[in-house]
């Protein structure tokens, strides 16, 4: 083995065109192949639109009784808004208040969890004696189901301070009200802004099903009348609105999340 | 009389978890002198990063009695810079506005931050010159390398003119010659800037090129077992590693503490 090869010489070839990105169209192209598939399915089996209407049939029905699904829809997007907003407000005070004392935490954690743990289509009756059937119920419910999340998030963010930092802080006098503002607060930022993500898709599912079981108005209420006349389409219709919902909604607080806490994603090796 | 000693620790005692805790450090004597380069070595578990916390007045001890610069440490002393292994640069600060973080807590600076704002930029930026990171001030902490942060840490453990330096093995997670950088980065401060220092290691060669004199701890509980006083003339060059005599004493002090973990 004394001849080795020779060192082959790499020519590089002129980029004379940039492959086309496909990444930003393949959601579309997904969704679409989805659709064809699903279309494709009822087809072939043929399949009653009673039990399973094929997607043209479904966007039929969104065009034919969309007045209404436009009415509903902006009912159900206005209550998990507003739920999902108190959600917010309270999620991120008690996650504060938790994380910034260890005897508040040991307090109220075990009854948060068990509260989480009910599921809150239990408490809508509830709701219901308390503020009679309507709006009040499906905010509450979607308050109540998106809260958890955000305390937990935020309260991890403050309980998971390096105690380094603290210490080096503590030596320089700083008082416990310096420690949170200067580091607890900004670092938990980014736990809190992913569980907004998380908990908006909750204030869905809460106030949907709030609507479903004591309303006269929003999709949930829309999709069980159509049941109950057997419209099987519209129900389709209303879950396809919901999802465009959910996917807005969603990408919206993604976006909020990438824009104010970009620190937090853009690297890897923050440790070292 | 007037002692010069910066740091004094007497006959301290430190029990972690109530009455029977683990004793961390007990009997421990040791004095700093001011403008001193000290370094602490040990075996693990010695009770360093306790001496540490108990310096700066993080923990109090149940006995004894621990003064820095004239005062009896019974809250936490501002008075003093600190840098750990971990650089804990916060990242969403820039490098600059991490390095100005302590005058944001430290009671002399903090109500004067804002309006003298250029001035203490200006001497964060003459620091990080002299840490060999000049126009780095405006880079995020994750977008310099592990040798640039534990620099620009030593800067933020200076911002505040500490008159204590405390530093807990700082360069242990570095690369060889990175370490080396940096021993000549703080021989430099030390030398240029009217600070005391600590410097609390496990690396021998570490202390006998840095350290005016070099304190033997026990295994725990820690106490100290003896201290020497490094010999070799100022200005050091890393050249000095090579030469019989430290090589000497770097050998002796293996040997101390390989006595001390055998007792332990």
């Amino acid at each position: 083995m004394t001849d080795t090869p020779a060192p082959s010489v790499v020519t590089s070839q002129p980029i004379t065109q940039k492959p086309f990105n496909w990444l930003p169209f393949m959601p579309w192209i997904y969704t679409v192949a989805l659709f064809l598939i699903w279309e494709g399915v009822v087809r072939i089996s043929g399949l009653p639109h009673t039990i399973l209407p094929a997607p043209s049939r479904v966007f039929e029905a969104i065009i034919q009784y969309w007045p209404a699904i436009q009415r509903h829809s902006i009912q159900t997007l206005y209550t998990t808004s507003l739920g999902f907003v108190l959600a917010v407000v309270g999620g991120l005070a008690l996650g504060l208040l938790i994380g910034w004392s260890r005897t508040i935490y040991a307090g109220l954690y075990p009854i948060m969890v068990g509260f989480n743990a009910i599921p809150k289509v239990a408490l809508v009756p509830i709701l219901v004696i308390w503020f009679g059937i309507g709006t009040v119920p499906a905010v509450l419910t979607a308050f109540l189901i998106a809260f958890f999340p955000i305390v937990v998030n935020v309260a991890t963010g403050l309980a998971t301070i390096e105690p380094e930092t603290e210490d080096v802080l503590r030596a320089l006098g700083a008082k416990k009200m310096d420690i949170m503002l200067k580091v607890g607060i900004p670092r938990s930022m980014p736990y809190f802004f992913g569980s907004l993500k998380v908990a908006i898709t909750l204030a869905f599912v809460g106030s949907v099903i709030s609507e479903t079981v004591a309303a006269n108005s929003g999709l949930g209420f829309m999709m069980s009348s159509a049941q109950s006349q057997f419209n099987v389409p519209l129900v389709f219709a209303g879950l396809v609105m919901l999802a465009i919902e959910g996917i807005l909604m969603y990408a919206l607080m993604a976006w909020i999340e990438k824009r104010t806490t970009g620190w937090a994603h853009r690297s890897t090796t923050m440790a070292g | 009389m007037m002692s010069r000693a910066l740091v004094e620790i007497d006959n301290v005692d430190m029990r972690y978890g109530g009455l029977d805790g683990t004793l961390a450090v007990s009997g421990l004597d040791m004095k700093v002198e001011r403008g001193e380069f000290a370094a602490v070595v040990g075996p693990s578990g010695c009770g360093k990063s306790t001496l540490m916390k108990l310096v700066t007045g993080l923990h109090i001890p149940q006995t004894g009695v621990v003064t820095v610069a004239g005062t009896h440490v019974t809250k936490p002393v501002s008075i003093v810079g600190m840098a750990f292994q971990n650089p804990t640069m916060l990242p969403w600060r820039t490098t600059l506005d991490n390095i100005l973080l302590p005058l944001e807590i430290v009671e002399r600076h903090r109500h004067r931050l804002r309006r003298h704002k250029a001035e203490y930029v200006a001497k964060a930026e003459a620091l990080l010159e002299t840490v060999g990171l000049k126009g780095f001030g405006s880079k995020f902490p994750w977008q310099l390398s592990g040798g640039m942060q534990q620099r620009a840490n030593l800067c933020r453990a200076l911002i505040h003119e500490p008159e204590l330096l405390m530093l807990d093995e700082p360069f242990g997670a570095l690369d060889a010659f990175t370490r080396e950088e940096l021993w000549q980065v703080i021989r430099d401060l030390h030398a240029s800037q009217d600070v005391t220092i600590v410097l609390v290691t496990h690396d021998l060669r570490e202390a006998a090129f840095l350290a005016d004199t070099i304190h033997v701890m026990s295994a725990r509980p820690g106490r100290v077992l003896n201290v020497h006083r490094v010999p070799f003339a100022r200005p050091r060059e890393l050249e000095l590693m090579y030469e019989p005599a430290f090589n000497e004493m770097v050998q002796k002090l293996r040997e101390e503490i390989a006595d001390a973990r055998a007792v332990a």
